[in-house]
């Protein structure tokens, strides 16, 4: 699966922009244009391989030191350029590994430029941009943290090639020194834990899941289908908050995050008490 | 200061590290102002950890004062390092994101409410491994509206330091202190050496990692702004300063444009030294900091 990650990401971009080359300037591991997308002219962003980069340690699509200030700049320059007008969507196709884990970038301090993409995407978001998120492939760990996961609506392929973690399954495995079939076998007791994508939803963190076609080569039909659901989630978002309250406040929430929205409740109650 | 002075600072310090997250919360806090909110009495506890033959903590590891610093109002929001590593689960990332909503919510109705956060912090707790991943979005959105308003000051004590998610968190604040025994990185010596190798990060190499993600280096590099000794009156005091210097006129992840130069000027056909890093960025580029 690791060779494939990345690839469908592109083909999306593809699908969705007719374009496939980075903006001038940029590393080829960023992609971005700007493309029709309903009535509006959309923003779209993507982060596939390089197997040239500069970087060791980000050679295979994982988010790196300069995948994140790219992302960073190029969400920065839509929201300039929207001063004064339309707010144009901004969507945020993932197909992540992961952050890179290398030296190079934690001395270069990464979680610097991890920031500062989540706050390019998070001020879009607040100023009005719908910001979108499609997540074609995996979204995982410090890398969906950088590049999707601040976005108003998240869509979600219904596929089993679609994986959204906190961590890749041998690595957790690893670090919390289980096996990967104890990981399985938790993550089908545990939802928080489960690898599918079908647990996932039942999380209330996602917008919709969409059900697609062969979604490694996507063909017109479905590429207009897709189209149909962003324009339906661009006009969703620019109907609701700017904030995340939509994701604790989901039907999924209320049954899966009991814990959490009585917290909330709990502290909001005992804020203002004297 | 002189030798004899900084020896006998030294000496006299009570540690701020040896505390417990309840303790430092209150240790910089105006004394008596303090309440604690969504405490242990209230019992909300991880629904996620018996199942998996983990005990919960009342608390969830995460502590919320609200109260004043030298008069101003603040809400102190403490990780508990003790408690499975500071990691971020359902509940004390749900703590964390209202409590830091709120404090938006008083700031824009005229009461500007600043944020202290104590980070000691692994990242996402993996037991609760989906969840944990959203709330630390959250945090960091909830981070963001407050910082329109009021500014956060975050704080990395150690010995556990900030790690995965919640580095990105450190890395939205408005200010950041450090001592030098905390550590600050999104992957873990450990973690990189899992999935890059041995030869990429030696973990067992202390000096190393200290080199690399340790208070003195992120201080000296500019990714932070203050060095501080790990004492209880040396760290209320920089929060003091820094809760009256309001804030910053830009926030250091604003700042891509800077830190994007820099990166494309490294030099990666090997590893980059930490020394040498210090030289070129040292911070008098980037604003940071009420300095």
């Amino acid at each position: 699966m690791s060779e494939q990650v990345g690839l469908r990401g592109k083909a999306w971009f593809r699908a969705l922009t007719g374009k496939e080359l980075p903006m001038i300037g940029d590393p080829p591991s960023v992609l971005t244009a700007d493309a029709k997308l309903g009535d509006d002219t959309a923003r779209f962003l993507c982060v596939v391989p390089n197997a040239q980069a500069r970087f060791p340690c980000a050679r295979h699509g994982e988010v790196g030191l300069e995948e994140a200030y790219t992302l960073a700049a190029r969400v920065r320059e839509a929201i300039d350029r929207d001063a004064s007008g339309n707010r144009r969507p901004i969507v945020a196709i993932v197909d992540v590994k992961s952050q890179a884990y290398g030296r190079r970038e934690e001395t270069a301090a990464i979680f610097l430029a991890a920031a500062s993409a989540a706050d390019a995407y998070a001020s879009a978001r607040m100023k009005g941009h719908p910001v979108i998120t499609l997540v074609v492939g995996q979204a995982i760990s410090g890398g969906f943290l950088t590049h999707g996961y601040q976005a108003n609506r998240v869509l979600a392929f219904d596929d089993k090639g679609v994986v959204i973690h906190a961590m890749h399954k041998e690595a957790a495995a690893r670090i919390t020194l289980r096996t990967v079939a104890d990981l399985e076998r938790l993550g089908h007791e545990i939802a928080p834990m489960s690898y599918d994508i079908r647990d996932f939803a039942k999380l209330g963190l996602l917008h919709k899941v969409l059900h697609v076609e062969n979604p490694d080569r996507p063909a017109p039909a479905t590429i207009a289908q897709v189209q149909k659901e962003l324009i339906g989630a661009v006009i969703d978002a620019r109907a609701g908050s700017t904030d995340l309250s939509n994701r604790l406040d989901s039907e999924g929430a209320r049954q899966m995050r009991k814990a959490g929205r009585t917290a909330r409740t709990y502290l909001q109650a005992q804020w203002t008490k004297p | 200061m002189s030798n004899a002075d900084m020896i006998s600072a030294f000496v006299n310090r009570q540690s701020f590290i040896e505390l417990d997250a309840r303790e430092r919360a209150q240790s910089l806090m105006d004394s008596g102002s303090w309440r604690e909110l969504v405490g242990p009495f209230d019992r909300i506890e991880s629904p996620w950890l018996p199942a998996q033959g983990i005990a919960p903590q009342s608390d969830d590891g995460c502590v919320v004062l609200k109260g004043t610093v030298a008069g101003e109002a603040v809400v102190v929001i403490a990780l508990e390092g003790g408690f499975q590593a500071g990691s971020m689960g359902e509940v004390s990332g749900a703590k964390m994101s209202t409590a830091l909503d709120l404090a938006a919510q008083d700031s824009q109705n005229g009461t500007k409410t600043t944020a202290i956060l104590l980070l000691e912090t692994g990242g996402v707790r993996l037991q609760e491994a989906n969840l944990g991943l959203a709330v630390v979005a959250e945090v960091m959105a909830s981070m963001l509206a407050l910082r329109r308003h009021a500014p956060i000051i975050t704080v990395i004590a150690g010995t556990v330091g900030c790690f995965g998610g919640m580095s990105l968190a450190a890395g939205l604040s408005s200010y950041l202190v450090m001592t030098r025994e905390a550590r600050l990185g999104l992957n873990g010596p450990e973690v990189i050496e899992q999935e890059s190798g041995l030869e990429e990060f030696d973990s067992s190499d202390h000096a190393l990692v200290w080199a690399i993600d340790g208070g003195e280096q992120r201080v000296a590099m500019g990714v932070a702004d203050e060095l501080v000794l790990d004492d209880v009156q040396s760290i209320a005091a920089a929060v003091r300063r820094y809760v009256a210097a309001g804030l910053p006129p830009v926030h250091r992840s604003e700042q891509f444009e800077i830190y994007r130069k820099r990166t494309a000027a490294l030099d990666t056909s090997s590893q980059i030294d930490p020394l040498t890093l210090r030289d070129s960025w040292n911070g008098r580029t980037a604003i940071g900091g009420a300095q």
